[in-house]
């Protein structure tokens, strides 16, 4: 494919997503319009903001953690990240206590979490991503193992706590594009776009990086040192959408992939935003379907999971280590 | 000038390297050889930075590479790499304009651009430019990387078995490449390689290494003597001279 013609067909399908980007919004923002149109509008942009943010964190976190372990079957949610958060707040809500758990700020408490999150899974990727490169299997069992185990803990916690704090705890983890968490919506939009922004200034190191350690080397790039930046950034978009909405799975393997097949190119001065743009369009659209033409039949987050959980076990049995 | 002093590393006890030591002057082309295991990838690995040594350290032009930034070492010195394989989407073109990174890091002008084409046409690749590395076959998609390795236009350049997966018209062409770029830009290669023909036919110097060691570092002439070189691969080796060359026959 010459340049010309690849710059041509990136544009057409930028042109192509930000359409169906804007007929999703349109759609989820105006159809159903009944009653005190200035109160549903209000409610209606909550909550579209919630499903924006969460669909190019968890795009964008994807397409970048794929690249830094060279391979396109990881996600952050399949190496247990977002069991790892979920954990976390199971622990605090537990030791402090439902009552105190509500009482704190919702935002401090979003941003406590979220430093824990870096250091434990600073620590735990290190040791995974070491020195010797790891067959990719072995991180993978690797990473559902350990998501396992952290859901258990959780389980376990659950199970032995107060029902009542349960509910309380239940009410924040469970993935539900329904209940945003409305409290952090500022404070996520202002990290989900500083993290962008870093992303964008990283985006040709990105491009070097997934050419794979030895070569980003060779070609003079402090890989160890931008390899833990950009797994802190990915980390911290990680605990923003399943603060938001709860772990979703298969979502970000979703979206990256099909941006990988969308776009003919390797860098991610595209792919980031592309995968961040398919992202709203599955989020809002699928949302709009379902709960305005379908009204209300089914959860968007079982529907993502199905898709995505089919596109992963095509991808294992491709052999898609490529 | 590569100095490599003292370099040793074991792998859990198991020494690789035993206190290496070379010094690769500036200028011409080295052929590394040697019997399998070795150590020849491994110390060109800990040259290019991508292995740390246990003891010992390598410099270049006296600047120390363990301690240099990874960018300035990376304007002086190309690493091309036994297996090379990426999971991205990658034209040809891409992939050797990446080899202009550590001059332009990744924003490409006209002069970068120039030596992409230069090194596209270098290999025979200007046909196959606009390409995703998929669709190319094992031996395009060597020329391709070696490609980029030019395109970085460095002083220095290792070649980890270049000739692998290339048929005799491209490792001929690939060797001549090597030797024009030694001879008139004044490159220092170093090329790890297997074929001890080649490596006599188209050398100035040979290093043999054996069990982690420099076992000798001298021109073809010294280098290619039957007994030496059956005592190297502990296999009967003849050696014969045909039209002015050395070959060794087993």
């Amino acid at each position: 494919m010459s340049p010309e013609a690849r710059a041509r067909a990136i544009t057409g399908r930028f042109a192509l997503l930000g359409v169906l980007a804007v007929l999703a919004v349109a759609g989820f923002m105006l159809l159903g319009l009944r009653g005190n149109w200035g109160f549903v509008l209000s409610i209606r942009t909550g909550k579209l903001a919630g499903l924006v943010l969460v669909a190019v964190a968890v795009g964008s976190a994807t397409v970048v953690f794929q690249t830094l372990t060279s391979n396109r079957i990881l996600t952050p949610s399949i190496m247990g990240f977002d069991a790892l958060y979920i954990l976390l707040q199971t622990v605090l809500v537990f030791s402090l206590g439902a009552m105190q758990t509500t009482a704190l700020d919702a935002r401090a408490m979003f941003l406590a979490e979220t430093a824990m999150l870096l250091a434990f899974g600073g620590l735990l990727y290190h040791w995974l991503f070491g020195a010797t490169a790891r067959s990719l299997h072995l991180l993978l069992l690797a990473g559902i193992v350990l998501g396992v185990f952290f859901r258990s803990i959780s389980g376990l916690l659950q199970r032995i706590m107060d029902p009542g704090e349960f509910l309380v705890l239940q009410d924040r983890m469970f993935a539900s594009f329904n209940t945003v968490n409305h409290e952090l919506l500022a404070l996520a939009a202002l990290i989900v776009g500083a993290v962008l922004v870093a992303f964008w200034r990283m985006r040709r190191v990105l491009d070097v990086l997934a050419l794979g350690r030895e070569a980003a080397i060779g070609l003079g790039v402090a890989h160890a040192r931008m390899v833990a930046l950009a797994l802190g950034l990915v980390t911290v978009l990680v605990a923003v959408s399943t603060a938001l909405v709860g772990p979703i799975s298969f979502f970000g393997l979703l979206v990256a992939n099909l941006a990988y097949l969308m776009f003919p190119t390797a860098r991610h001065a595209v792919l980031v935003p592309a995968a961040s743009l398919l992202g709203v369009v599955a989020l809002v659209g699928g949302q709009t379907i379902l709960e305005r033409v379908l009204s209300h039949d089914t959860a968007l987050s079982v529907v993502v999971e199905f898709i995505g959980g089919i596109v992963f076990i095509l991808l294992v049995m491709r052999g898609g280590a490529r | 000038m590569i100095e490599v002093d003292g370099i040793s590393l074991s792998y859990d006890g198991t020494p690789v390297l035993r206190e290496v030591a070379l010094r690769l002057p500036k200028g011409g082309v080295t052929a590394i050889i040697g019997p399998n295991g070795a150590g020849k990838s491994t110390l060109l690995s800990i040259i290019g930075r991508i292995l740390r040594a246990d003891a010992g350290r390598v410099t270049l032009d006296g600047m120390d590479l363990a301690q240099a930034p990874g960018r300035e070492v990376a304007r002086r010195l190309a690493v091309l790499r036994q297996d090379n394989h990426t999971s991205a989407r990658l034209t040809v073109r891409d992939l050797v304009g990446f080899g202009r990174y550590p001059h332009s890091r990744g924003r490409l002008c006209a002069e970068d651009l120039a030596q992409i084409d230069r090194a596209l046409e270098y290999l025979g690749l200007s046909d196959l430019a606009d390409r995703f590395l998929d669709q190319l076959s094992g031996g395009q998609r060597q020329r391709a990387h070696i490609a980029m390795i030019l395109a970085q236009d460095t002083d220095y350049i290792l070649l980890d078995e270049p000739l692998n997966n290339l048929d005799i018209r491209h490792a001929v062409g690939i060797m001549t490449l090597i030797r024009r770029a030694a001879a008139e830009l004044g490159k220092t290669i170093a090329v790890v390689m297997h074929d001890i023909n080649i490596a006599a036919a188209c050398c100035e110097r040979i290093v043999v290494m054996k069990e982690g060691q420099v076992i000798a570092h001298d021109t073809p002439a010294e280098i290619m003597k039957a007994e030496f070189l059956s005592e190297v691969y502990e296999t009967p080796i003849e050696v014969v001279a045909v039209k002015d060359r050395l070959l060794a026959l087993y």
